[in-house]
């Protein structure tokens, strides 16, 4: 695509030619093209649309959120009821959007690594049944899988009363899944400061123990004391005051069961359907990633006389992460897109609840659906920002 | 006497080495060769012995053969109920597509494999007059034996169903996106700055949204974006937004096989004096897209899947008409939806594997051409 | 590549043309011009509009599809149904995709005013109502504190649900679908303990599950929904004309007149009658129709009484009671002016 460049002999005189066969005049001419057409569609869309609005007599504008909703949310994070606005509604399934990509990738990155690893084990056994599952799980269509779930296996649950007892006091039915709550007691408050406290301690110990090492040459067990940190300073404390947590059970009470931590089956239908359907991806990825560091690298890895450990975290995995972090990244964003496909199988997501219900109550299309796009650009432009920071701080430094 | 002797020289020899080939060498080798890994081989056998026999008792050995409605299903054991598929398999594969005309999609089917087939073996010739009719005679072919008209009953897009829907929306959806996807592609390497970023903002942009939210956009903005009185069938609107979307998709597959095109051909096809869609479609395209043939099964592959999704705004695909059905009382049972998700998970991943081999065969392919 | 970017263009032009309508203010002008009436009903529910294996569309909505395009067209058969998801019903209608739409929808004040709509009259006094097992042991919609309940979303029902708890002071769980299908699987499963839609839809629904006797309609009716055709703002001649029709067909029933007697009805002495048939009077010219447009329509799918009969009542496996359908002689509130 570069521009034709003219080399002619110095001292001839270039004949010139029409206007219209330079290629800088063309350039004005095709873009001015462009952008008067995309003008001119874009002025005729906002034409018809006011026109169609305003002749069939359909409100229009942004005042709907300000509107109470009359409707009902069956799982929201932030208090909601059907008094509540639909700008608040728009929140409600936002946030539960939010709540199972987060969840889903958190899922699909562990199922993810043990499977890209499981695939490229000396083992064979294990070898092919991982590359059964990526095989099957990746060639079918992910809501199908998510209505498998749902409709197929989910239904089949036993009802409230029939319920199936987990140890620990939770029970799963068709209704659900339903874990003890975890009440905090007076006093327990000290045992969040003292988790925050081990939490800053080991960042603290971390940059010490990096300092020390590179002025001295010295190691120090950074992981063990700060896990030591982390979770023994709150866990001491724990027990010094006398155990200030209590669990709140679930219990069948009317029709369903009352209190606890309540995992709906929509909730777990789709975050199931998408960690597998997504980990199948990523275990590919983290294949990928692994074979594309070069044997030689291992192999002087052996050479200076590293341990296998020390081998994988300080040669192995930092440049297979090169690899790995740009296209895993791009399998989240997937996942969160991905999420939308909760409207068929009923759990409250963002278009779901405003894509869906809002728009269906206020019908107002327009306005509705650019608000979505606007939600999901956001969140994949933030993604990518990151992106960008993470690979110029990754990026080879060639010496 | 040399008996004996032998036998002494044979009692003092050792046992043989272990074989290093044969199954017992290779499965010392690859399952059993330290203690984790025997252990991990268990394990294997067990998750393998409980998915296998799983499958294998639900769909043949607990399964239901025949039967006229749902209770034959509901007796006995909880296996697959293949009446159900049985009963319903016309549905699925045609929809509501009127019986008598159906020989008409059987015959597309039959025009587009005659030329599919011979155009992905890389060795029939010819390939310029096979794409000549896939591109510009098929398609003319497919929509007067589909839809209609010319002597034949005209058989109107909500009655169309099951795969037929499935694969006129992936096979349109892919035709239309390769030219925009091309366009896309060479505006965003373009040196014409608007170009540049109308192209990269149209990509962006369809990259960051669900296909969802893209559908429902031809279900309830598009209409009101046309002038009054003006309306498109709902199935084009959806083809329309489809094949947009996987334009962006592909789009960024083919720039990245432009990016892989050495800086000489470029330079050569300048020095050449071709003017630039001399020059994209004569040299550059032509390497461009066969580097890139296993990215663009992919994204067909995708966009297969993903046809899947029209079910949401209410046309009937392959697995909307089997979610459809499995409302039917007359199948009602206890495995009847298990069965349906499952044919059609079937068939799904007949098409996505096959495609997918395809394109791994294509790329060892070409990778031994590179190697030459 | 460029032959099938032409192609496109060109078949999608093809469908777009062949549908496409001239001004909106004349929907009569565009109908007959195309030589079908686009008609918008619901995807599939049992007794309003529903299509069986072979494509063909039955149901009380058709009906009325029917009737119209044989009032205008003087054929029943030219209609193209635009089957239509609750959350596209009211663009396919805005946007002139159909001319009618006529999908079991509730008229309430804000339709009317802010969607652009125009509902003609209520084909359907229906009221929202509960589903429930039997061996749940609930007799009353009063008892249903604390239920888990599956509704469709985007309709009135969701709202009506939201009112119904607050009103009663009592707290619930909604489990909110796309589809009344997936409503109806889900609660089928046991996900909820009840369902909730209008009366009308759970008696039909309740014939597509397994063991029908097992369930009971409770029998508080918690809101009206009085469901009818409704046709866009601003072309009175064709409101005019759905209107009367749906009329048309209201009076015929109060006058005796069926499918069957239909041709001797030509000759009746009975003025109402004669002007109904159009011997007597101008009335279809003035709507710009022909005179016989009511006799058209009688003759396609019969009197209201028949079509209820035929698609929800005594005559269907639905066996719905008139109840407030029944004309305003039998007790009911349906209720037509005179054809004069």
């Amino acid at each position: 695509m570069a521009v034709t460049t003219h080399n002619r002999p110095r001292g001839t005189v270039p004949e010139q030619p029409s206007l219209l066969y330079r290629s800088e005049v063309r350039q004005v001419i095709y873009q001015a093209l462009l952008i008067g057409g995309l003008v001119f569609a874009g002025w005729w869309v906002v034409n018809n649309v006011a026109e169609n609005l305003q002749r069939q007599n359909i409100a229009s504008g942004f005042d709907f959120l300000d509107r109470t909703s009359g409707f009902d949310i069956s799982q929201t994070l932030i208090p909601y009821s059907n008094v509540s606005t639909y700008g608040r509604a728009f929140w409600a399934g936002l946030l539960n959007t939010l709540l199972v990509a987060a969840v889903g990738i958190v899922f699909a990155t562990i199922i993810g690594f043990i499977m890209g690893i499981a695939r490229l084990s000396s083992n064979w056994l294990i070898a092919r049944l991982a590359t059964v599952y990526v095989e099957t799980v990746r060639n079918v269509p992910l809501l199908l899988q998510l209505l498998f779930w749902y409709f197929a296996v989910l239904k089949n649950l036993p009802p409230p009363r029939q319920s199936v007892a987990l140890t620990g006091g939770g029970f799963l039915n068709v209704r659900g899944l339903y874990l003890p709550a975890p009440v905090a007691e007076p006093g327990f408050d000290a045992v969040g400061i003292a988790f925050l406290i081990g939490i800053a301690a080991s960042i603290g110990l971390f940059a010490w123990a990096r300092r020390r090492q590179m002025q001295t040459g010295q190691q120090f067990p950074v992981l063990w004391s700060s896990l030591a940190l982390i979770v023994g300073l709150p866990g001491l404390l724990h027990i010094v005051l006398g155990a200030p947590l209590s669990w709140e059970y679930p219990v069948l009470r009317g029709f369903n069961f009352q209190g606890g931590i309540v995992m709906q089956p929509e909730f777990l239908a789709l975050l199931l359907g998408l960690s597998i359907y997504t980990a199948s991806f990523i275990a590919e990825i983290v294949r990928a990633g692994i074979l594309g560091v070069p044997k030689g690298q291992k192999e002087a890895a052996r050479a200076l006389g590293l341990s296998n450990g020390q081998m994988l975290r300080l040669v192995v995995i930092p440049q297979a992460a090169r690899i790995i972090i740009p296209p895993l990244t791009s399998q989240y964003l997937n996942l969160t897109k991905n999420s939308s496909l909760a409207v068929a199988i009923g759990y409250p997501d963002f278009v779901s609840v405003f894509t869906g219900t809002v728009l269906n109550q206020t019908g107002q299309a327009v306005e509705v659906i650019l608000m979505t796009m606007g939600v999901f650009l956001t969140i994949s432009l933030l993604t990518s920002a990151f992106m960008n920071w993470f690979n110029q701080r990754m990026a080879l430094v060639e010496r | 006497m040399s008996d004996t002797a032998a036998e002494v020289s044979l009692a003092k020899m050792r046992p043989p080495p272990h074989s290093t080939t044969g199954p017992a060498a290779w499965m010392r080798e690859n399952l059993f060769s330290t203690w984790s890994n025997t252990l991990l081989t268990l394990i294997g056998l067990y998750v393998a012995y409980l998915a296998i026999s799983g499958a294998v008792s639900w769909a043949f050995l607990n399964a239901t053969w025949t039967g006229a409605d749902g209770s034959a299903c509901t007796r006995g054991s909880a296996g697959a109920c293949w009446p159900f598929v049985q009963a319903k398999f016309s549905q699925f594969m045609y929809g509501r597509y009127p019986e008598a005309e159906r020989w008409r999609v059987d015959l597309t089917y039959i025009l587009a494999l005659a030329g599919l087939v011979p155009l992905m073996m890389p060795w029939v010739r010819g390939k310029l007059y096979l794409s000549i009719y896939m591109l510009a005679i098929f398609p003319v072919l497919a929509f007067l034996l589909l839809y209609g008209g010319v002597g034949l009953e005209v058989v109107t897009t909500e009655l169309w169903g099951g795969l037929l829907v499935t694969l006129v929306v992936a096979s349109v959806g892919i035709a239309g996106a390769f030219p925009i996807g091309i366009l896309l592609a060479l505006g965003r390497r373009s040196n014409m700055p608007i170009v540049r970023w109308v192209s990269v903002g149209f990509i962006e942009f369809v990259r960051g949204v669900p296909l969802i939210t893209v559908l429902f956009m031809a279900s309830v903005m598009l209409p009101l974006f046309l002038p009054d009185g003006w309306t498109i069938d709902k199935l084009v609107r959806a083809l329309i937004m489809v094949a947009l979307f996987s334009a962006a998709y592909l789009a960024e597959v083919i720039r990245g096989g432009l990016q892989a095109i050495p800086r000489g051909q470029y330079e050569a096809a300048d020095a050449l004096g071709l003017r630039y869609p001399q020059k994209m479609g004569l040299i550059i395209l032509p390497q461009a897209l066969k580097l890139v043939i296993p990215g663009i099964v992919n994204t067909f592959i995708g966009l297969f899947k993903d046809t899947s999704l029209v079910l949401i705004i209410g046309l009937f695909d392959l697995l909307g008409i089997v979610q459809q059905n499995l409302t039917d009382s007359n199948w009602f049972s206890p495995s009847t939806a298990m069965t349906g998700y499952v044919f059609a998970g079937l068939v799904f991943w007949i098409f996505c594997f096959g495609m997918s081999r395809y394109s791994m065969f294509v790329e060892r392919r070409l990778a031994a051409g590179e190697r030459r | 590549m460029k032959q099938l970017i032409k192609l496109g263009v060109i078949s999608a032009l093809a469908v777009t043309v062949s549908s496409a309508a001239l001004a909106q203010a004349r929907t009569l002008d565009a109908v007959k011009q195309r030589g079908a009436l686009n008609c918008a009903v619901n995807v599939g529910l049992a007794g309003f509009s529903n299509p069986d294996d072979k494509g063909n569309w039955t149901g009380m909505d058709v009906d009325y599809c029917k009737a119209i395009a044989a009032a205008v067209l003087g054929d029943p058969a030219k209609v193209k149904y635009v089957p239509t998801t609750a959350k596209e019903r009211f663009t396919a209608l805005q946007s002139g995709e159909s001319d009618v739409l006529i999908r079991n929808t509730t008229w309430t004040l804000g339709r009317d005013s802010s969607l652009g709509l125009s509902f003609v009259g209520v084909n359907y006094y229906d009221g929202q109502g509960f589903l429930a097992k039997k061996a749940l042991g609930v007799s009353s919609a009063k008892e249903l504190n604390g239920a888990t309940v599956c509704v469709q979303t985007g309709t009135t029902t969701e709202l009506n649900l939201a009112d119904f708890f607050r009103r009663s002071k009592m707290t619930y769980q909604p489990v909110v679908f796309e589809k009344a299908e997936e409503c109806l699987q889900a609660y089928q499963a046991g996900r909820c303990d009840v369902y909730t839609t209008d009366a009308s839809g759970l008696y039909a629904q309740r014939l597509q599950m397994q063991k029908p006797d097992e369930h009971i309609v409770l029998p508080e009716i918690i809101s009206k929904e009085p469901l009818g055709p409704s046709v866009r703002q601003g072309d009175s001649q064709w409101f005019t004309i759905v209107k009367w029709v749906h009329y048309a067909l209201l009076n015929a029933e109060e006058l005796g007149v069926t499918k069957a007697n239909i041709d001797q009805m030509m000759t009746s002495s009975n003025p109402e009658i004669r002007r109904f048939v159009g011997v007597e009077g101008d009335f279809g010219k003035g709507m710009g129709l022909e005179n016989d447009w009511a006799v058209k329509a009688i003759k396609a799918v019969g009197n209201y009484g028949e079509i209820f009969d035929r698609n929800v009542g005594k005559g269907s496996r639905i066996k719905i009671e008139r109840g407030l359908n029944a004309l305003w002689t039998d007790g009911g509130i349906q209720y037509a002016p005179p054809i004069r």
